[in-house]
C-alpha cells in the first residue's frame, strides 16, 4: 500500500492488521513533512515530539485489541482550533507566540477517536482569504504546481492532504474556506449544517457562520471524520442537539430516483468554459447513475457575495474587538497612553485584509448606516435562505461548480479584492443559509483539479455523503495526485 | 454609487475600530474600503421592505446552560499569553494621573 496517500479506511485496516505500526505511520508522514514542506509552506508548526508520544500510546493500545476508530492516524488541524500547550495563530502576527490555554471541542473529539495531531496547518489569517496569501507566516504553494494558490483560507489543510503529508485534516468555512480549497488541490471537503460541529475552542471570524469540517481524500474519509466532529457541545450555545448518524455506514445504498437540482444561477458569464465542462460531464455521471437532473433557480444568489461582505465583516469587527494588546496577542513597545496601546498594537498585529474587513464591518454597524447596509443584508439572508428551502421542496441535492476557476497563480489576484471575493460566489450561499455542502474531485480542466459542489438540506450530510461517495464510485477523479510530488 | 467614506469619515471608522490611521497609507485605504462598499452596494437595488431579517441561520434560540461553574482553567495558563502580567495584575498605561 502507498502511504503517501492511502484513505483512512485503508490505513485503519492496515493498523489493525499490524501491517504499519501508529510510530511508523506517523514518521513516515513527519518525514514528508521534513522533505515536501519547504517548497509547500503548508504547516505553521510541526508537533513531531507529542505525535509519536502519541503513535507510541496508539501502538499500546492496537496490541491490546483496544482499538478506537480513528487510533493511529496521523492528521493535521487548522491553525484556527486551540490545542492546549500548543501555539496557535490564526495565520496572524497577532497570535503569533499565543499558547493555547484549552482544546477545541472538535479536536478533542478526534483525539478521544484516536486521531494523532501532526500539526497545525497555514491559513489566511483570522480565514479572511481565498488564497491564502494573507497569512503571516507566508503563502502556501499547491501541490499540484507550486506558482499556484491552493485556495483558501483551509488552504495548508488542503495542500498538505493533497500532497500526502497526513492522511487528513481539519478545515473552517465561513464563505467556502473548506469547499474552496478542496476543490482547487482535488479533495473532498464538507462544510456541515452550521451548528453540527461545535466552535469551542476554533477562533471566531464570523460567528453565524462560522463551520467546522472534514477535508479528506474520500467522501467516505469525511463521513468518518464528520462522526468524530460533529455533537452537541454545551459550551456552544449554538451547537445543535440533533443526535448524528453514522454517516459512514449508510454510504452503500444507489442514488437511483435521487433527484438533483441544477442551479441556473451557478452557470454564470465568470464561470470558466473548461470548469463548466466537467461540471456537465459530472452532472451526466449522475445521469447514468439513475439520478434525475432538475432545472432550478435560486433567485437570491447573485446577491450572496454583496450580503456576505456585510455580515461577515460586521461580525468580525465585534470578535477582533478583544485582541487589544493587554491581555494576549501582539503589544506594541511604548504605549503613550491606553488608546495609543490599542491602536498601535492592533495596528501591528493584524494584516491589511483584516484591517479593512474590519474597518468595513465598523462602517456598517456605524449609526446612520446600520439600517442601509447590517440589517438590510440580514434580510437578503432570509431570501437566500427561503430559496433553498423552497428548492428542497423539489430535489435532495443542488449541484454545481465549487468555484469559478481553477487554481490560479500567486499573486493574480491580490491587488484586485472584488476579484478575490467573487472566488467564493457559488459557496457563501450556502454559508449563508447554513445548510450543508461539500466539494468533491469532478475532472481536470489544464491539468487542474476541479471541483463539483453538492450542497444539502439542513441535517441532511448523510444523502450528501451518499450522493458524493457514489459519485467517487463510478469515477476515478478523487484517486488522482499531484504529478510532481512523490 | 458616490464613495461612502472620506477622509472624515475614514477617522471616524478607525478611532471606532481602535485602529490607527498609518501616514501615507490612508488614499489606498479610502479606494479599498469605497471599492468593497460598491460590491456591497449591489443590495440597495433589492425591495426586502416586507422581509424580516434573518441572524441565525436555523432560527434555532440559543440553548443556555445552569449559570454555575462547571469547569475552571489554571489561572497561569491564561496569563502566560498577556504581554505584561505580574502579581495577579495585567499592566496597561497609566489611565488615571
Amino acid at each position: 500500500m502507498n502511504l503517501n496517500f492511502a484513505t483512512l479506511t485503508d490505513l485503519q485496516k492496515a493498523l489493525r492488521n499490524r501491517d504499519v505500526s501508529a510510530t511508523e505511520l506517523t514518521q513516515h508522514y513527519l518525514t514528508r513533512i521534513d522533505a515536501l514542506d519547504p517548497a509547500l509552506n503548508s504547516f505553521i508548526s510541526i508537533q513531531a515530539e507529542t505525535a509519536l508520544d502519541a503513535a507510541g500510546r496508539a501502538d499500546a493500545r492496537l496490541a491490546q485489541g483496544d482499538a478506537r476508530p480513528l487510533t493511529g492516524i496521523p492528521i493535521a488541524q487548522k491553525d484556527i482550533f486551540c490545542l492546549q500547550g500548543h501555539r496557535t495563530t490564526a495565520g496572524s502576527k497577532m497570535l503569533s507566540d499565543f499558547i493555547a490555554p484549552y482544546t477545541a471541542t472538535c479536536s478533542e473529539k478526534l483525539a478521544d477517536a484516536g486521531a494523532i495531531t501532526l500539526g497545525k496547518t497555514n491559513m489566511d489569517e483570522f480565514a479572511m482569504g481565498s488564497s491564502n496569501e494573507n497569512s503571516y507566516f507566508g503563502a502556501v504553494h499547491n501541490p499540484w504546481d507550486p506558482q499556484l494558490i491552493p485556495g483558501g483560507s483551509s488552504g495548508g489543510s488542503a495542500a498538505a492532504v493533497a500532497a500526502g503529508l497526513c492522511a487528513a485534516s481539519t478545515g473552517t468555512d465561513t464563505g467556502g474556506s473548506i469547499r474552496q480549497p478542496a476543490a482547487m488541490c482535488g479533495l473532498t471537503g464538507l462544510k456541515p449544517t452550521y451548528g453540527r460541529i461545535s466552535r469551542w475552542g476554533m477562533i471566531a471570524f464570523a460567528s453565524s457562520l462560522d463551520q467546522a469540517g472534514p477535508m479528506t481524500r474520500t467522501a467516505r474519509d469525511a463521513a468518518i471524520l464528520l462522526e468524530h466532529m460533529a455533537g452537541h457541545d454545551p459550551r456552544d450555545s449554538t451547537s445543535l442537539t440533533e443526535p448524528v448518524p453514522r454517516f459512514s455506514e449508510s454510504l452503500g445504498s444507489n442514488i437511483k430516483g435521487l433527484r438533483i437540482g441544477v442551479c441556473r444561477e451557478f452557470f454564470t458569464e465568470g464561470l470558466d468554459p473548461a470548469v463548466e465542462r466537467s461540471i456537465r460531464e459530472a452532472l451526466a455521471v449522475y445521469e447514468s447513475l439513475g439520478a434525475t437532473l432538475v432545472d432550478i433557480s435560486l433567485p437570491h444568489t447573485p446577491y450572496s457575495v454583496s450580503a456576505y461582505y456585510v455580515i461577515a465583516p460586521a461580525e468580525c469587527s465585534a470578535n477582533l474587538a478583544r485582541f487589544d494588546g493587554i491581555r494576549y496577542g501582539h503589544r506594541c513597545s511604548d504605549p503613550e497612553n491606553l488608546q495609543d496601546l490599542y491602536q498601535r498594537s492592533r495596528g501591528e498585529g493584524f494584516g491589511e485584509e483584516v484591517k479593512k474587513r474590519i474597518l468595513v464591518g465598523t462602517f456598517a454597524l456605524s449609526a446612520g448606516y446600520f439600517d442601509a447596509f447590517y440589517h438590510r443584508a440580514q434580510k437578503i439572508r432570509r431570501l437566500i435562505k427561503e430559496d433553498f428551502v423552497q428548492a428542497f421542496e423539489h430535489v435532495d441535492v443542488i449541484a454545481g461548480p465549487t468555484a469559478p476557476t481553477p487554481a490560479f497563480p500567486l499573486g493574480e489576484k491580490a491587488s484586485n479584492p472584488v476579484e478575490m471575493y467573487l472566488q467564493d460566489i457559488f459557496t457563501i450561499s450556502a454559508s449563508l443559509a447554513g445548510v450543508p455542502a461539500m466539494s468533491i474531485p469532478a475532472g481536470l480542466a489544464n491539468g487542474l483539479p476541479v471541483g463539483l459542489q453538492l450542497i444539502g438540506n439542513y441535517l441532511q450530510e448523510g444523502p450528501l455523503l451518499q450522493a458524493a461517495h457514489q459519485f467517487q464510485q463510478a469515477t476515478h477523479w478523487h484517486t488522482l495526485t499531484p504529478p510532481e510530488v512523490l | 454609487m458616490n464613495d461612502l467614506v472620506n477622509e472624515t469619515t475614514l477617522v471616524e471608522l478607525s478611532t471606532l475600530a481602535a485602529l490607527p490611521l498609518e501616514p501615507g497609507k490612508s488614499k489606498a485605504t479610502l479606494d479599498a474600503l469605497n471599492e468593497v462598499l460598491a460590491l456591497v452596494g449591489q443590495m440597495q437595488s433589492l425591495d426586502v421592505a416586507n422581509v424580516r431579517p434573518l441572524a441565525h441561520p436555523l432560527e434555532r434560540h440559543q440553548s443556555l446552560r445552569a449559570d454555575s461553574v462547571t469547569e475552571t482553567i489554571n489561572p497561569s495558563a491564561l496569563s502566560q499569553n498577556a504581554p505584561l502580567y505580574e502579581a495577579g495584575l495585567y499592566f496597561v498605561p497609566k489611565v488615571i494621573e
